[in-house]
């Protein structure tokens, strides 16, 4: 038995400990929102968060697991989730759609860690998440386009915390 | 009938994917004796089925035709009768509808057809379904406007008889329909019911709008439709369709092309957790399991021989030396337009000969080949996302032992396909419906899911073919090009398949020479020859088929002329271009955009192609910038004249998308096989494509026309290598033939 944090409630999984996150999620608890592309960490559209860090679900293993935070694309929230999806939503940076879930993980985890990424920050957080429609100059574009409505937003909050 | 102002030339491969009815009736009769019937009769779930269905459940919908269903809660779901996977067809098709129709853009809600050759066929291929040569806003183009014309028309009937007003006197904006006279109003949703009940007319009597009027077609802020639930995981792709009791079965192939199953030692696999069943097939083995890792560990404990009496024993490097020296002999000839051998042996002339070559390659989409199978006594249902719905479902049918009726397949979401869910005999369908019968005569009653791997992926073949292109041409004492010879060693795609007799006419398959038998330029002296070699190694349609790497001879030896003759690059290109309007267009206008002709600094370089294919007109402009040991793709700027652009937002994302793709095969991408006869590569740490660190900025730019929409989903690849290797001559003196393209 395995037990997991995922997206907010404890699950107990009846697998072996070397299952990859990835199948635990997609076969055991029906969240496919995570795809598999590779299963060797080469194409990031399996990418999860595990403690707000993202990681690729294929070689994460559920035994390493207990008592970390996992989040996958059904369960991401909060403002800058938002900002993200709003952003990749606008520029419809979508083509077949299948890598975009990791992508959208991928580009969260580095604007909360980054708010204000420049041209490199991005190819270096994003360049592990392969696209094969080449939809990657939208997703530059949308992850400038969030950063730069969460500034907007915490510069719109930043007077009204002060006073 | 659909306007077509630009019939293909036979020779093409628009022409090979389009092959006539007769043709097709005649081929296809050889498929499968079941055929006939499978095209007399619904393949699957009719809409009308649905709206009986429906109306028994009191939410009486209004359904004037295959392709609408309005609803009384005002949703017009459009039935999209090609596959969604990535090109954006689900909101050009319904973009047509909506524009006809007058409806409001967010009541639009796109579904895929169920599988049915005789509503949903592809009009420019006859009684198929299918989706590919980038056809399917071409061929559906009227025929989605005249559906969406009906039902205005009824709806507009509808509100006239109910306010007791002339139909004339009724307007439609955005899914409202009005009588300005009495002010009333009502939304499609309302009117859905009574509507219903009118008999549809003649969709060739309904007039349809004059391009002045278009709303919706033109409009760059049209938001995909299925943006959102890509974005957030909701989407659904063969690989996530989920059955109660669904087993997962992985196939273990043989690594060498052509072999076959010798000894079968299944045991300790079938001892393994979670096993369920070990199937024997005819490619293969199949362990189905409870889960994608169970079955994985599985498979890992097969113990097989494999008979490789059959199989391709050569390497990739051991081919291509035979490529050249069938490249030394005569082939078949496919054009010969005055005479190219005597005008090469003119006194005068100033001889240029250069050898281009390409590797195989495979087309790796990011969701891997996925097939859900569930057999019970009536039939079998299939979840795909099927390219070519006419033909799978009798692959289907044959792999399962059925007759064609008794299938039923449903399309999804394709995670990407760039041609590889139209393979010819359907190989992973067959797959998934012999391991479902497999199953069922073991006793097992389960659906059940087929995974391919990456690895299964890249090692699977149904690849773009190796391909070598010896060119010879002459200048004459002007520097005008006066011969050109161009000698095609390519495997066909085609030749083996059912569908040789349609597409290899004369010993020409169609598609390894499209490209060069309509080479546009005007040069008086024109000789193209074709070899096609055999091998195991199975090949099919890659994004742009033969263009992917005829463009990149033609469109890099002409660059070497110009520079044998000391012609600007551009210019020479006009100069023979002078007669082809469209062409001369796109690469004017490329040109101009990227700024071709201004100072650029050493080790920087502009290059330039032209290419017309699926009969759209593409020019790119590429700027490289040399490196230590390397270069560097910094800009590409495109022009792209596709007819009236529908969607041009799409059209700029299929551009750039296919311009990515095309640099993925310029720079990264090669598939070999070794000494003897495995595949090399594996997975993407040695099938490289393009990562975001590489993709340089793109630049679209739309040509305004009012001639009829063609395709955008493969025109942006074949110009992208050879404007890369022209610029890269341009910044080092360095001429690259053989793709990838890489320096020292």
């Amino acid at each position: 038995m395995v037990r997991l944090k995922i997206n907010g409630s404890v699950q107990e999984l009846d697998i072996p400990s070397d299952t990859p996150l990835l199948w635990a999620l997609r076969d055991t608890l029906g969240l496919v929102g995570t795809k598999y592309g590779c299963g060797i960490t080469q194409c990031g559209a399996c990418t999860v968060h595990v403690d707000g860090q993202a990681v690729r679900a294929c070689q994460t293993y559920v035994g390493d697991l207990v008592d970390a935070e996992i989040t996958t694309i059904e369960g991401l929230s909060g403002p800058v989730a938002d900002a993200v999806k709003t952003a990749w939503i606008a520029a419809d940076v979508a083509q077949c759609g299948y890598c975009q879930p990791g992508q959208v993980m991928q580009a969260v985890a580095l604007l909360a860690r980054e708010p204000a990424p420049d041209d490199d920050a991005i190819t270096t957080a994003m360049n592990g998440n392969l696209c094969r429609c080449g939809t990657y100059d939208r997703i530059r574009a949308a992850i400038h386009a969030a950063a730069g409505a969460l500034g907007t937003a915490a510069a719109d909050t930043a007077p009204a915390e002060k006073g | 009938m659909v306007h077509r102002l630009d019939r293909p030339t036979p020779g093409t491969a628009t022409a090979g994917l389009r092959p006539s009815r007769r043709d097709l009736l005649r081929v296809t009769a050889g498929v499968g004796a079941g055929l006939t019937l499978a095209l007399m009769l619904p393949g699957g779930a009719a809409p009308a089925q649905d709206v009986a269905a429906a109306k028994d459940a009191g939410d009486a919908p209004f359904a004037p035709n295959a392709f609408i269903r309005v609803t009384p809660d005002n949703t017009v779901t459009v039935v999209i009768k090609h596959l969604e996977m990535g090109q954006g067809v689900f909101t050009g098709l319904a973009t047509l509808v909506a524009e006809e129709m007058d409806a409001a853009w967010d009541q639009i809600r796109p579904e895929h057809a169920p599988a049915d050759a005789t509503r949903y066929n592809n009009l420019f291929w006859g009684p198929v379904q299918g989706t590919g040569g980038s056809t399917s806003l071409a061929n559906a183009f009227e025929q989605m406007r005249r559906a969406g014309a009906v039902a205005r028309a009824m709806l507009v009937h509808t509100a006239s008889e109910a306010w007791g007003v002339e139909a004339a006197a009724v307007t439609v904006e955005a899914g409202v329909l009005r009588h300005a006279g009495s002010g009333r109003e009502a939304s499609f949703g309302a009117m859905a019911d009574a509507a219903g009940r009118l008999t549809p007319p003649d969709p060739q009597t309904v007039d349809l709008k004059a391009p002045d009027r278009f709303r919706l077609i033109g409009q760059t802020a049209l938001p995909r439709p299925d943006t959102a639930e890509k974005t957030d995981g909701r989407a659904v792709y063969a690989i996530d369709v989920r059955l109660k009791g669904m087993l997962t079965a992985l196939v273990r192939r043989p690594p060498r092309f052509g072999a076959t199953l010798r000894t079968l030692d299944a045991e300790a696999a079938r001892a393994m957790p979670g096993v369920r069943a070990v199937v024997r097939l005819p490619n293969g083995v199949a362990v189905v399991a409870e889960s994608f890792w169970q079955a994985q560990k599985a498979r890992e404990a097969l113990k097989i021989a494999w008979d490789d009496s059959a199989a391709v024993t050569t390497g990739s490097e051991a081919m291509l030396e035979d490529y050249e020296s069938l490249a030394q002999t005569p082939g078949t000839v496919f054009r010969n337009d005055g005479d190219a051998l005597a005008a090469l042996t003119e006194p005068q002339a100033r001889v240029v000969e250069a050898r281009y070559t390409v590797p195989f390659l495979a087309h790796a989409p990011m969701e891997p080949l996925s097939a859900v199978a569930r057999l019970t006594d009536s039939g079998i249902e299939v979840w795909a996302g099927s390219q070519t719905q006419t033909f799978d479902v009798l692959n289907i049918a044959e792999a399962a032992g059925l007759r064609p009726d008794q299938v039923t397949l449903h399309t999804v979401f394709a995670g990407g396909s760039f041609g590889r869910r139209a393979s010819v005999g359907s190989d992973y369908l067959r797959e998934v419906a012999g391991i479902a019968r497999g199953l069922t005569n073991q006793g097992i009653e389960a659906p059940v899911k087929l995974i391919w791997t990456r690895e299964d992926d890249i090692r699977g073949g149904f690849y773009r073919p190796m391909a070598l292109h010896a060119v010879t041409g002459a200048l004459d004492a002007t520097g005008r090009p006066v011969a050109w010879r161009h000698r095609v060693v390519c495997q066909s795609i085609m030749a083996g398949t059912p569908f040789e007799s349609v597409f290899v006419k004369d010993g020409i398959d169609g598609t390894s020479v499209e490209g060069v038998s309509d080479l546009a330029y005007a040069v008086p002296n024109v000789m193209g020859d074709l070899h096609s070699p055999t091998s195991p190694v199975p090949v099919l349609w890659w994004r742009s088929v033969g263009h992917s790497h005829t463009a990149f001879a033609v469109e890099s030896f002409v660059d070497e002329l110009a520079h044998a003759a000391g012609a600007d690059p551009l210019i020479l290109r006009m100069d023979l271009l002078r007669d082809q309007p469209r062409l001369l267009r796109v690469l004017a206008l490329a040109a101009e955009k990227a700024g071709w002709g201004l100072p650029m600094e050493p080790g920087r370089g502009h290059g330039v192609a032209v290419h017309k294919s699926f009969n759209s007109y593409v020019a790119h402009v590429a700027e490289v910038t040399a490196t230590d040991g390397g270069f560097t793709v910094d800009r590409l700027v495109c022009a792209v004249d596709c007819g009236v652009p529908v969607n041009p937002d799409i059209i700029r994302a299929q551009i750039a998308g296919g311009s990515a793709f095309g640099l993925s095969a310029a720079l990264r991408s090669r598939l070999t096989l070794d000494d003897k006869g495995v595949v090399e590569q594996s997975n993407f740490h040695d099938y490289e494509v393009l990562r975001l660190a590489a993709m340089p900025e793109v630049e679209v730019h739309i040509v305004p026309s009012t001639e009829p929409p063609t395709g955008v989903g493969e025109p942006g690849v074949p110009t992208v290598a050879p404007a890369v290797a022209n610029a890269v001559f341009a910044a080092t003196g360095t001429r690259l033939r053989r793709l990838p393209l890489t320096l020292g």
